[in-house]
């Protein structure tokens, strides 16, 4: 069939090696204090791991526009419920001080 | 399968209602994403709750951290991300013409599947034990009345912050875990179907389907292993 990508074996064992190492370095990098960058670091080595997983193991680089289109409103509608709700109740505390 | 469509004959798997079986499987693979899509917006909302309440006691979520063993949930990560290659695996097989092997890496998948899910038996159960009827309560981590918040170190209104940590604690763990309670007999009934030679290089579509499934299970767990686990440990 046309299209129909088969990915060697050898990236799927190095995206394996690529998901442990990240693993490890982000129990490594939790017994450090990096101040406000502590969840940055977490978060971004989280991302990351996320990202070679859908990219590799499921496929998505070879997998077309369309499943590209909806992964990315799933990005962008995360993005919107998070932040929206986060304008919310992280500014409620602003509010409390004003007024006193 | 060539040969078939020569013959004005089609696959046995092809539904009438598509032209082909490149058609039909980008049908299914679309829904599927859209199904994943909605799946990221349904952890997205616990996830949002998990963020608000962070930001409002830091130090409660510190305090409650700190007392789940990184250990574990280390363990327990690299059992999981080694699920997704034997189910990356079994993908490959598939498309390859190995349905021997497609059964082996799927019956793979389903044990390191049951290993994480037993590591996980024994965590919720040495917080939920001291909690049952006749039990000490000393140590028990379950939201409501006999929380004992003094294992984590902590008293007052900050008790009661930390019972929120243990909330969202067994609200996400529960949630990521009953998604591979539902997601182990998928597999094995796709497991019966491979064994019976059902999947060919040409179809083999429930495989990558669930295989996709798998590993979102798996990207939830990699961001509830930081976000859980981690936050006390420095």
């Amino acid at each position: 069939m046309s299209g129909h990508h088969i990915v060697p074996v050898r990236v799927y064992l190095g995206i394996f090696g690529a998901l442990c190492i990240l693993t490890v370095i982000t129990v490594a990098a939790a017994q450090f204090d990096f101040g406000p960058l502590n969840n940055l670091v977490a978060l971004g080595i989280a991302i990351t791991k996320a990202t070679l997983v859908v990219l590799y193991f499921m496929h998505a680089r070879y997998s077309g526009k369309l499943t590209a289109l909806v992964i990315a409103a799933s990005a962008a509608f995360l993005f919107i419920l998070v932040f929206l709700t986060l304008t919310d109740y992280v500014s409620r505390s602003w509010t409390l001080t004003l007024t006193g | 399968m060539s040969d078939l469509a020569a013959g004005g004959g089609h696959h046995p798997a092809l539904q009438h209602h598509f032209r082909d079986l490149e058609q039909q499987k980008a049908a299914s693979s679309l829904g599927m994403w859209v199904f994943i899509a909605q799946e990221i917006l349904f952890f997205g909302g616990i996830f949002t709750a998990y963020i608000v309440y962070r930001i409002k006691y830091p130090e409660a979520f510190v305090a409650g951290s700190h007392h789940l063993s990184w250990q574990v949930g280390f363990f327990n990560t690299l059992v999981l991300i080694g699920s997704s290659l034997t189910m990356a695996m079994a993908v490959y097989s598939a498309a390859t013409g190995r349905s021997r092997r497609v059964v082996g890496f799927i019956l793979a998948t389903v044990l390191l599947g049951s290993v994480f899910l037993g590591v996980k038996y024994f965590e919720y159960a040495e917080k939920i034990a001291p909690c049952l009827p006749g039990a000490s309560g000393v140590g028990c981590l379950v939201p409501g009345d006999r929380f004992d918040a003094s294992v984590l170190g902590v008293s007052g209104a900050m008790a009661g912050h930390t019972q929120i940590f243990y909330s969202l604690y067994f609200g996400m763990t529960g949630l990521h875990a009953l998604h591979m309670i539902i997601g182990i007999p998928i597999l094995l009934i796709i497991a019966r179907a491979a064994w019976k030679g059902r999947y060919s290089p040409e179809w083999h579509t429930p495989v990558e389907m669930v295989g996709l499934y798998w590993h979102f299970v798996d990207i939830v767990w990699i961001f509830l292993f930081p976000l859980l686990y981690l936050i006390g440990a420095h």
